[in-house]
């Protein structure tokens, strides 16, 4: 995954902005009423769009490169909307959770959005991550979280770039 | 090694002997769903075909069903226009099986695909809905995905990406009482096992209770499956199954039910007794934490629901009028009714359904998905408790961060309809 790129120097940190608890549901991500607008380049302004906390990072221009949502378990759970992984997309978030809802998951693959399964993950707001394929450390408190690798599909989809290149390279191959 | 009903499905599409739990399959897809959000399946599907001199062109648009349901009439200038972009591609590629905004055979989806005979036993069905879950009361492997995924399905005519999942099988066994049916099975049992218990995982429905159950409740049973996490319910396809695709749905065609091994593997297996079984309530803000109704009977309520995907059929209408006929709702209360197909809409009619419920001051809105996901009609005031047949209740789901909503059966909500309170139809309203 991306965070392996820099092999040259020191890893890249990224900064925690916001902790939310369990089964964080995509209505709360990605409000209903905004479903009409669909395309990833639209999606972001309404990104959780009722939760104040997310709104002023995004009002007071707190959520720099490399920022991080840390979640609990089952994060992204109920409806398949592509709109709760796109709106995260367009912020350039990671997302580090205990566990994610099957559907989130599959689409944050399919669309390149990085998303950590980190079962033992705990962190405050403010620290500074250094994350790699096995695992996540906190440089703020020195712990170190491990990481559940993604399938091979699901990595091999990520490394090609999302679904669209993916399934792009298994068309032409058929011709 | 014996295989589960899902098993057994996914090694078929995939073209396998045999799978097991925690493989990697591409199976062939049956039927591919979506609805309004084929817009944005377009746009992926044109964005695959970018640069490859390809002409873009699904798989098989036999195999496609798109159905107009989450803003119907379309609510916006912005809908609208979707709604156009994807009734031209339909005309371009192709589509047979496409359900606009008509009186004669539009509605929900998750209803019209199995009213219409789309979804049979053994088939795989995908579609950009979390809800799609419902087609594994016909014994078919039906899961949601997102958009991405379904432009690549129509492009390929495969899922590249099914890790098999394990199965849990619920073994539901008992009669159940007066005014208790599979809405309070599913509640309960997402309640034993929490909005994740089943997560990456399938729900194999077994018992005499649910071999009991009519299909329009089997229905329900997988509907609300993806509300424990499953990838996908399933009830294996029986005399029911066949009675229902031949009466209801108009299949003349050979059907061929999946049964699991003997030997199958099991996750886990789950009992639940449903003869001792109260009507079952979800309560704010989580479809996991669910109570019987004797601990949260009096509960003020402003609005009541009664429709969708999951409680908008002929039966759950008929019920709710059972208890409503010749009498009123309180003054305080506002009641909408969403039949989830117009086929039912009709025939509600037809049986004098909708005037019962009109005449005891209910409201019947059209067919379709917009007030349970808070994006078309039947919005929430700040401070609203909501007491509703559909499927979730998270925090804003109809529309309002500052709204409640709980989650019922259809009788409940009647019985509630006429007190204003939440209300247990069993002690005589």
């Amino acid at each position: 995954m991306s965070g392996n790129a820099n092999t040259g120097g020191a890893p890249a940190e990224y900064t925690v902005v916001m902790v939310l608890g369990d089964d964080v549901s995509t209505d709360a991500i990605y409000p209903g009423r905004f479903m009409a607008t669909v395309l990833p380049s639209e999606t972001p302004q309404y990104a959780f769009a009722d939760h104040p906390e997310f709104r002023a990072l995004i009002r007071d221009g707190k959520l720099p490169p490399r920022s991080v949502i840390v979640a609990g378990s089952n994060f992204g759970c109920g409806s398949s909307r592509e709109q709760a992984v796109s709106c995260l997309r367009g912020h350039d978030l990671t997302v580090i959770a205990r566990s994610f809802g099957r559907i989130f998951l599959q689409n944050a693959v399919n669309l390149g959005l990085r998303a950590v399964t980190c079962p033992g993950i705990e962190v405050q707001k403010g620290d500074r991550l250094e994350i790699t394929a096995d695992s996540v450390l906190d440089k703020t408190t020195g712990k170190r979280f491990a990481v559940q690798p993604l399938p091979p599909t699901k990595q091999a989809m990520m490394e090609a770039g999302g679904l669209i290149p993916y399934t792009r390279r298994r068309l032409l191959e058929r011709r | 090694m014996g295989m589960t009903v899902v098993e057994k499905i996914l090694a078929r599409a995939s073209g396998r002997q045999s799978v097991a739990a925690g493989e990697t399959v591409e199976p062939a897809v049956d039927v591919a769903m979506s609805h309004e959000n084929a817009a944005l399946v377009i746009n992926q599907f044109m964005e695959i075909y970018q640069g490859t001199g390809l002409e873009p062109k699904v798989w098989d648009p036999s195999r496609i069903a798109i159905i107009f349901d989450h803003r119907v009439p379309a609510e916006s200038a912005k809908t609208a226009t979707n709604q156009k972009k994807v009734r031209e591609f339909v005309a371009r590629q192709g589509i047979t099986r496409f359900h606009d905004i008509r009186g004669d055979e539009g509605g929900i989806c998750h209803q019209i695909l199995a009213e219409s005979g789309y979804v049979r036993p053994g088939f795989v069905v995908a579609g950009t809905d979390s809800h799609t879950t419902t087609h594994g009361a016909l014994g078919a492997f039906a899961l949601g995905i997102g958009a991405t995924e379904m432009a690549s399905v129509w492009a390929l005519g495969l899922l590249l990406n099914v890790e098999v999942p394990a199965t849990i099988k619920v073994v539901i066994d008992g009669r159940l009482g007066p005014y208790v049916g599979a809405k309070d099975l599913i509640l309960h049992l997402i309640g034993r096992i929490s909005a994740q218990g089943a997560n990456f995982k399938v729900i194999e429905f077994h018992g005499e209770t649910v071999r009991s159950l009519p299909t329009s409740g089997r229905l329900v049973l997988c509907n609300m499956s993806v509300e424990a996490g499953a990838t996908s319910g399933i009830v294996p396809g029986d005399e029911e199954t066949l009675r229902f695709l031949r009466e209801e749905a108009g299949v003349r065609d050979g059907v061929h039910p999946v049964a699991p091994d003997p030997d199958a593997i099991y996750d886990r297996v789950v009992m639940i007794d449903a003869s001792s079984l109260s009507p079952q309530i979800a309560c704010p803000h989580a479809v996991d934490n669910v109570k019987p109704v004797e601990s949260v009977r009096g509960v003020k309520v402003d609005q009541i629901v009664i429709g969708s995907c999951t409680n908008g059929r002929l039966e759950d209408l008929a019920a709710a009028a059972g208890i409503l006929r010749k009498r009123k709702i309180a003054r305080n209360v506002r009641m909408l009714v969403f039949p989830a197909s117009w086929r039912i809409y009709r025939e509600a009619l037809r049986r004098g359904i909708l005037a019962d419920l009109m005449e005891a001051g209910a409201v019947i809105m059209n067919p379709g998905c917009g007030c349970c996901l808070g994006i078309h009609q039947g919005a929430l005031a700040d401070g609203d408790v909501a007491l509703s047949t559909t499927n979730r209740n998270f925090l804003g789901r109809m529309g309002n961060p500052k709204a409640e909503i709980y989650l019922c059966s259809p009788e409940v909500a009647a019985a509630s309809a006429l007190t204003g309170v939440i209300s247990d139809p069993r002690t005589g309203v």
